[in-house]
């Protein structure tokens, strides 16, 4: 199913079906997609040899 | 130690203030509450979002009394009362954002395992009942936004059958259920919520035993 654009006068809609959603909210869901992915690929910062770090059962 | 100094109170049987320190005491295992060391496999961002929902939760809570003892007027009139609506805004929009990304974390590393199965049911509750806050929240704004907002809810609302006990376009209702109710019980949950998560410890990766056992 083609996903239409159209504007109304209070904003740009994306109209996919029976989903209708505006363009910004489309790039907010966009970009918290982003960050989840950046979140699980991007290492996070710390000291390997750091001893406070310890596995708990 | 001297005849003089406290001794530690001896439980009575069948005292409720006993049964109570017991429970309170047994509550999250003893180092746990503000622990200040974390099992290896947290040096990930994606366990930071749980954090960050909470601290946007701490910026909502402040601007929300400041906007509660000030009022509608100098939200709307002064550039002050402007400056604090939009910082209770933009912190509910990011204690959404970090919530939801924090819900997909949890979702796909299955977070309710290990005995965190009401860890899990609390976190729901906690994402419905800020639904039901930040409703209210704009349908209390007091301009045509809010009272758009109540026009096209109001049937859906009544279509479930709760319009005559949660009117929507009743907004001194509605302020109400935004700055007394819906707050203390979101608040509530929180604390509930937090205290799960100390109690059974942050949920390990699903590969967290195998990469263990590699050395990993």
């Amino acid at each position: 199913m083609a996903v239409h654009a159209y504007s109304v006068s209070s904003g740009h809609y994306l109209d996919w079906g029976v989903i209708s959603v505006s363009v910004t909210n489309a790039l907010i869901i966009a970009t918290m997609i982003v960050v989840f992915v950046l979140a699980l690929l991007l290492p996070f910062p710390h000291d390997p040899d750091d001893s406070s770090r310890e596995p708990r059962p | 130690m001297s005849a003089d100094e406290p001794t530690a109170p001896t439980a009575v049987a069948g005292s409720w203030t006993a049964w109570l320190r017991r429970r309170i005491a047994g509550l999250v295992p003893s180092g746990q509450v503000l622990p200040d060391r974390q099992p290896v496999y947290v040096a990930s961002w994606i366990y930071v979002f749980g954090v960050l929902s909470l601290a946007s939760f701490v910026v909502v809570l402040a601007t929300g009394i400041a906007l509660t003892v000030r009022g509608s007027l100098w939200w709307h009139t002064s550039w002050v009362g402007h400056f604090v609506n939009s910082m209770h805004l933009w912190s509910v929009e990011l204690f959404f954002a970090t919530m939801v990304i924090h819900l997909w974390g949890k979702f796909w590393m299955a977070a309710w395992r290990g005995g965190r199965g009401l860890t899990w049911i609390t976190g729901v509750l906690l994402f419905v009942a800020s639904i039901g806050t930040a409703f209210t929240g704009y349908l209390s704004q007091s301009n045509f936004t809010s009272q758009w907002i109540a026009a096209e809810g109001k049937d859906g609302i009544n279509s479930i059958g709760v319009g005559a006990w949660f009117n929507i376009l009743h907004p001194a209702q509605m302020l109400l259920w935004h700055v007394a109710l819906l707050p203390l019980v979101v608040g509530v949950i929180v604390v509930w919520h937090v205290l799960l998560v100390r109690r059974h410890g942050v949920v390990p990766p699903l590969d967290a035993r195998s990469r263990q056992g590699q050395g990993g």
